[in-house]
């Protein structure tokens, strides 16, 4: 064997977020060994950030939701680019992966009757996420972790796989460093689940931290396995924006679910100027229904502010250009109004939303039950991701399994708000599961030395330049680059000059140099993440250019309709044997009739 | 624009000394802002942990002029910037490289503690019942983010290096949080006593005064579960009546 420390395990999880922490209590359910590693500390994935809420149909305050509401509406929020089948498996699997995260020790909050509470979102038809106040997702990283640790499970914390080990088309494994002391650890497995989260980073205000440079789907790319969707990404609607230093933090969607409205600097509720044709029936058209909705009145449609999120962001990004935006460049989300209408709403806020109260209380001296916050789009979550079989998880490449965000398919042309975390729950429980039979059912790949030694060579080689640029300056012109040209608003003039740009930009970062010695050193760290986050922003670009419309979080300026062609394809791309990234469309496979009927019924 | 100057502590376990780095400030900024601009700038190897940016995930604890505290919810505009800024790590735990520490130890400790046990479902469904009023105070401790600054403050691990005896304030926290839980049947008590180390604690509240959580340690965390250990052990009529009720009661 080589050089490096070597693991063994039946299944191998990247990736302790939400969806790497249920796969792997999945696998280890089913009796085969299992490692896990991620980049951070445990427990301090993106899925802590999580605010707002898991969407689940539990029908736990209206009675008239159920699995097939849930369905339709991520399928009307995606555009109808969604894998149909895992829209279907996760509206129908939600429920009881959330009753499941009680049985092992979550408090969500209640109803009256003692049952989990749930929550008005945009683009859900009834209250339908369970949350604990807006920290829903340290509630469930936290019971996550504290029913993994007592399953078995291994975890190397603060290790970065940098590349996934092949035997043949098979994975088979992966190879990586452990940032303490800057060492090369080898992970040999039957099968490998992706779940790495996000590829926010690339873009300059971004709610995503430092780990979101995409490493699964270029792990993936770069083994040969087919990314889909990857032009779309979201644009959270609601960021901070002042002070600059919390520029893009998130602003929970919850604010809104609970009478938040959006307001020019005119004061003028400007969301009602624009409501689309595919909403237009559950939407109210004035402020009194509106508000009835959000208080419950089951016959109340619901405010406009409650739309999908691309729709509310570019809502946003029309004020903000046409003049009419605030003194920072954003415009005004507004809860403290509804002091109009319930007595005690400053204690109502602090106990619905303690966490946006404390933030914007501590960072931008602005206390939310008094006065409107300042706020503008910010990078959120990526749609595409890698190519999955809806039921069992695993890629276009034997033995590699991908979940959570990193995935792809549920959520089409726009996720809605609550849904990554019920994904998260519902696909990381399958791939856990069947990347744990696939294990059983394939002995060991034989691991390949050189691919070893190439990747502890390429990694090492900054350390060996004495020219070169600084790794973070590169990883800023990359940034400021994707937001200018392939941002929000896309045209075609931009995004050629993108590829342009990504082109120089890959050869400084094939340049780039680190100072110090391989002790948890994150410019080192960051000069290994730069070939993964352009890697993905090629892909982002090119999908993007390929995408001749606009149609949920895509938008171009020189395409501004939707077209119903293009509504029959998915984008995918794939490396091709030159290693040249190609695109292809792909149609979208055959929806079930009896769904296809749900489908028309619920318009 | 002001311009501030940190010392910042840079080095590992064999050696360290504070290096000074001069910055501008600009409106807003919080400390992790002034580290990550300085290693983007003039220290690229310069180890620091952070995820949130927004006090959520507990990252990116260290000590600001000798106060533990999250660096992403420290704002510039609240320090002093006349005399230099010190910035050091965590000082309870061992130093891996300039402000990054190793906190290995607490994730051992949770290993330890007994987890939950629920007791059989209310419902034919599977499902429980539980009122908000039962479970306001749990959630409470659920609000915890494992910063461990509470861990970092408290004299016995601090001061008296007592990790072998005592889990320390983190750890209280969550079996209060398991021990009150409505539908948890497990008892954690004798554990407490013999393996946590709770008599070590002398409430001195230093734990809750750090907690940027905001979560009444010793109050609501430490002293009933001192109360319920006390209960279980030295109160012989207390321990026969607590025959009859249900743990959850008392
Ligand atoms: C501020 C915020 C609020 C949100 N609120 C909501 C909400 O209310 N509801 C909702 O449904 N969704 C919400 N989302 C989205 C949702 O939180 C994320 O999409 C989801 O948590 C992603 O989970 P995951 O398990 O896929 O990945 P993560 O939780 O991000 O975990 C990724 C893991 O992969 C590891 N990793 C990455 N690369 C490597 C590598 N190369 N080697 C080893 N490990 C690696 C990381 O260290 C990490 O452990 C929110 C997102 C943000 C940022
Ligand atoms: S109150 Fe107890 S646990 Fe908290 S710091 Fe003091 S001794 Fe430590
Ligand atoms: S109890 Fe408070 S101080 Fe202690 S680890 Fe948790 S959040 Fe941090
Ligand atoms: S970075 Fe998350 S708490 Fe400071």
């Amino acid at each position: 064997m080589n050089a490096y420390d070597t693991y063994n395990y039946d299944v191998l999880v990247i990736g302790a977020g939400g969806a790497g922490l249920r796969a792997a209590i999945e696998a280890s359910a089913h009796g085969v060994t299992v490692g896990l590693v991620c980049k951070s500390l445990l427990g301090k994935a993106h899925t802590v950030m999580a605010e707002g809420g898991i969407a689940a149909a539990m029908a736990n305050v209206d009675d008239r939701d159920s699995w097939k509401v849930h369905f339709t509406d991520t399928l009307r929020g995606g555009q109808y680019l969604n894998n149909w089948r895992m829209a279907e498996l996760h509206a129908k699997e939600a429920p009881d992966c959330v009753r499941e995260l009680e049985s092992w020790g979550a408090l969500f909050d209640r109803t009256k009757d003692g049952k989990i509470l749930q929550r008005n979102f945009g683009g859900h038809k009834y209250p339908r996420l369970a949350h604990v106040g807006d920290r829903t997702g340290l509630e469930m990283i936290r019971t996550l972790q504290d029913h993994g640790i007592h399953q078995g499970v291994e975890v190397h914390m603060e290790c970065t796989v940098i590349t996934l080990l092949k035997d043949g088309e098979r994975i088979v494994g992966a190879f990586g460093y452990e940032r303490e002391r800057g060492r090369f650890k080898t992970f040999q497995a039957k099968a490998v689940i992706l779940a790495t989260g996000g590829v926010g980073r690339a873009y300059k205000i971004t709610s995503n931290s430092w780990e979101y440079t995409g490493d699964g789907h270029s792990l993936a790319y770069h083994a040969g396995a087919e990314l889909i969707d990857m032009e779309f990404l979201q644009f959270h609607p609601t960021g901070m924006i002042w002070p600059p230093s919390v520029s893009g933090i998130l602003v929970t969607e919850g604010v809104r679910g609970e009478g938040g409205i959006l307001l020019n600097k005119n004061g003028e509720r400007f969301m009602f100027n624009n409501i689309p044709d595919l909403y237009k029936n559950q939407t109210s058209d004035n402020e009194e229904e509106g508000w009835r909705y959000i208080q419950g009145d089951k016959n109340a449609k619901r405010p406009p502010e409650l739309l999908t999120r691309d729709h509310v962001a570019r809502c946003i990004v029309r004020e903000i250009k046409e003049g009419r935006g605030s003194p920072h460049g954003g415009v005004y989300l507004d809860i403290s109004w509804i002091k109009k209408k319930i007595s005690n709403s400053e204690e109502h806020i602090r106990k619905k939303l303690p966490g946006m109260y404390h933030m914007f209380k501590k960072l931008a001296d602005i206390d939310i039950t008094k006065e409107p916050m300042e706020i503008g789009p910010t990078t959120h979550y990526m749609m595409g991701g890698i190519r999955v079989d809806p039921d069992t998880q695993m890629s276009t490449m034997p033995g590699l399994f991908a979940a959570g965000e990193c995935g792809a398919g549920l959520h089409g042309a726009n996720r809605l708000g609550g849904n990554s975390l019920s994904d998260l729950l519902v696909f990381g429980k399958r791939a856990g599961e069947y990347a744990a039979k696939f294990a059983k059912e394939y002995g060991d790949g034989t691991i390949d030395e050189k691919q070893i030694t190439d990747a502890a060579k390429w990694a090492l080689e900054p350390f060996e330049r004495d020219k070169g640029d600084s790794p973070y300056d590169i990883q800023f012109a990359l940034q400021e680059m994707m937001q200018q040209l392939v941002g929000i608003v896309r045209n075609e003039t931009e995004m050629l000059r993108a590829k342009e740009h990504l082109g120089l930009m890959s050869q400084r970062a094939a340049n780039a140099r680190v100072v110090g010695n391989r002790e948890f050193n994150p410019g080192w760290h960051t000069a290994l993440d730069l070939f993964n986050m352009l890697t993905i922003s090629e892909a982002i670009t090119m999908a993007a250019l390929e995408r001749k419309e606009s149609r949920g979080a895509h938008f171009r300026e020189d395409y501004p309709d939707k077209d119903p062609q293009s509504g029959k394809f998915n984008l995918v791309i794939k490396k091709d044997a030159d290693g040249k990234m190609i695109i292809r469309q792909e149609p979208i496979p055959e929806i079930r009739e009896e769904l296809k009927q749900l489908i028309e019924e619920m318009k | 624009m002001p311009t501030a100057t940190f010392e910042i502590l840079r080095g590992d376990a064999n050696e360290g000394k504070f290096e000074t780095y001069t910055l501008e400030i600009s409106e807003g900024m919080v400390v992790l802002d002034a580290i990550l601009l300085i290693q983007a700038k003039y220290a690229n190897d310069l180890a620091v942990r952070w995820n949130c940016k927004a006090g959520h995930c507990g990252s990116c604890s260290a000590e600001v002029n000798g106060v533990p505290k999250l660096m992403c919810m420290c704002r510039m505009s609240d320090i002093k910037l006349d005399k230099p800024i010190l910035v050091q790590p965590m000082k309870a735990f061992p130093l891996i490289k300039d402000l990054v520490t190793d906190v290995s130890w607490n994730f051992e400790v949770k290993k330890k503690i007994k987890k939950f046990k629920p007791r059989p479902p209310d419902a034919a469904d599977g499902t429980w019942r539980m009122a908000q009023e039962d479970i306001d105070r749990v959630q409470e401790f659920r609000k915890c983010i494992e910063c461990f600054l509470c861990q970092d403050v408290c004299h016995v691990i601090r001061e008296h290096q007592l990790q072998d005896k005592f889990i320390g304030p983190r750890y209280f926290v969550h079996i209060a949080g398991l021990e009150m839980h409505p539908l948890d049947v497990e008892d954690r008590r004798e554990d407490l006593k013999k393996t946590d180390g709770i008599g070590f604690c002398n409430i001195t509240k230093c734990c809750t005064n750090v907690c940027p959580q905001e979560i009444t340690i010793t109050d609501n965390a430490i002293i009933p579960l001192k109360e319920r250990v006390a209960d279980k052990f030295y109160d012989p009529v207390k321990r026969l009546f607590a025959k009859f009720r249900s743990k959850k009661e008392q």
